[in-house]
């Protein structure tokens, strides 16, 4: 495997792919929202593929510029006929073959994994993937970025949701929400009681992952506000068990957030979903069922063992 | 509590179904100010996990153009030709499948697919093509009122229970045997706090949860095809 690859030529070639598309929205007079939608991609395009080269300010205000552009109503999908009748027949015509490009991807990304980045290896998966898929269709180099853009365009501003996400989680760390929180829980609920300091810290890893879209984020706030001192400290709890069952509790905060837009929201727009909380919805009872046992786990062997 | 002024940002926000990249974008400003940072250090932040978070859009938008490519020659049509010939096949068995696949692969360190990788172009479509095989079977049968075509509704639902399926396989398992992300988080987190943990211990009760998690999903699946099969009875 080539040492000289990194993650920044990947990031440069999907800002050049993200710059085709949005060229070709630029030139395309039915576009809905041609001059909005154009400057959205081409904006990001640049966001993504030299950002490491940019100052942060700028990529900042760029980000906002994004989100300004979003909040106008300016960025949106034309509506893509289906080709129906003639898929059917393209179906009839490939077969399996057209299969073997999905499957290549994951093949490739897990056993090259062993080899470069894990990162790295899905890039190159994906760009074998795109070369197998362009072998066994003998369609033209465009086609890709044509069908490419199309779903580009249907995740349109949900792409970049989980990086705003990230910064938002980063200006709640050097603010201090989460040691806030912490101390709101502590002080509200009578956690000396060993079952109540259970079901606060569990249930505090749901609430603090639910606001914050991240239960590794949560982790450390609530077991350093909640879990250690009442738990472990003053119960006498098993940390293992705790730590353990406190961060899958966490999870089952993630099933139930928009704010973890790459899980839930991202699917819904890449699923073509009209509700936006079609996959929290489904994944509700999920949570409800494993929070539940989580915390009847935890009330009967962290103090036990 | 005034730093908890981003918080109220976007539970209002979402409240009323103001799009969410606006409140997002709009409640980290808002804490980075309330907190007292100055306007342009919060739009710099912005920028910096912007920049260092590039990653998250890689998996996805990497693979838009296969998926693409492949779904104009028809990959959606062929996957579910494939799903008629199976009679055993229904959504939820498919779906539970999936989960006990992604969720096994995970426990070995090795993450099997994504919404943009498996969801979207197999996963999705085996489902909805195995639902509408079953409605296709229950007309045969001369189940009252069948509707012929898997309503708008039905076909969300399945979908959004592929989703669903991705999550609940790739979240619950990964703290089993290969020491990766969370694992290490947990390990770390207690070394620092100086109480003594081992990665056996973490990995010992990570187990029943796992567990838990699979007959889970055969409760919710096995609901996602009764209500399936009840829709075609009650038909229009």
């Amino acid at each position: 495997m080539n040492p000289g690859l990194t993650l920044e030529h990947f990031f440069a070639l999907v800002g050049l792919f993200v710059a085709v598309v949005g060229g070709r929205i630029a030139l395309n007079p039915s576009h809905p929202r041609r001059r909005g939608s154009a400057a959205f991609w081409l904006l990001l395009a640049i966001g993504i593929g030299a950002g490491k080269s940019l100052p942060n300010e700028l990529v900042g205000w760029l980000v906002l510029a994004l989100g300004g552009l979003v909040a106008a109503k300016q960025v949106a999908a034309p509506h893509f006929a289906a080709g129906g009748a003639e898929r059917e027949v393209r179906a009839e015509q490939w077969g399996n073959r057209l299969l073997g490009p999905i499957l290549l991807v994951p093949f490739i990304a897990i056993a090259g994994g062993f080899v470069a980045g894990s990162q790295v290896a899905l890039g190159i998966g994906c760009l074998a993937g795109l070369m197998a898929a362009l072998w066994v269709t003998r369609d033209a180099p465009l086609a890709p970025v044509e069908e490419g853009g199309r779903l580009l365009e249907l995740l349109g501003w949900a792409l970049i949701l989980p990086q705003s996400l990230a910064g938002l989680g980063g200006i709640f760390a050097q603010a201090g929400v989460g040691e806030e929180v912490a101390k709101i829980v502590a002080a509200t609920l009578p956690v000396a009681n060993p079952l109540v300091a259970v079901i606060a810290y569990c249930g505090g890893m749901v609430i603090f992952t639910v606001m914050m879209g991240n239960a590794f984020a949560a982790f450390p706030i609530m077991t350093l506000g909640v879990g250690l001192p009442f738990i472990v400290k003053a119960n006498g709890g098993n940390p293992a068990i705790m730590g353990a069952l406190g961060m899958l509790s966490g999870y089952c905060g993630t099933l139930l957030t928009p704010m973890a837009a790459n899980f839930n929201i991202v699917p819904v727009r890449l699923l073509e979903l009209k509700d936006d909380f079609a996959v929290i919805k489904a994944q509700a009872p999920f949570a409800v069922a494993i929070w539940i046992f989580n915390v009847v786990v935890m009330c009967l062997c962290v103090y036990r063992f | 509590m005034i730093k908890l002024l981003g918080i109220l940002v976007v539970a209002v926000g979402f409240g009323f179904r103001v799009n969410a990249l606006v409140v997002v974008l709009a409640a980290g400003v808002a804490t980075g100010l309330s907190a007292g940072l100055p306007l342009r250090g919060v739009v710099a932040l912005l920028g910096r996990f912007f920049v260092e978070n590039r990653g998250l859009v890689l998996p996805i938008v990497l693979m838009l153009p296969v998926v693409g490519l492949l779904e104009k020659h028809g990959l959606q049509e062929r996957v579910g030709a494939l799903m008629r010939r199976s009679e055993a096949a229904t959504a939820g068995r498919i779906l539970w499948l999936y989960q006990a696949l992604r969720g096994g692969l995970s426990v070995l360190g090795i993450s099997l697919g994504s919404h943009a990788g498996m969801v979207r172009p197999l996963v999705a479509p085996m489902a909805e093509a195995a639902a509408s095989n079953q409605l296709a079977a229950l007309r045969a049968e001369g189940a009252a009122k069948a509707r012929g075509e898997l309503s708008a509704a039905d076909s969300a639902r399945v979908r959004a229970h592929g989703a669903a399926a991705e999550n609940v396989g790739n979240f619950f398992s990964d703290d089993i045997l290969v020491a990766v992300g969370a694992l290490l988080l947990v390990k770390a987190f207690f070394d620092t706090a100086g109480v003594p943990v081992t990665l056996e211990q973490i990995k010992l009760w990570s187990l029943p949860t796992a567990l838990w998690v699979l007959l889970v999903g055969w409760w919710r699946y096995r609901a996602l095809d009764r209500r399936l099969a009840q829709r075609k009875e009650d038909g229009p």
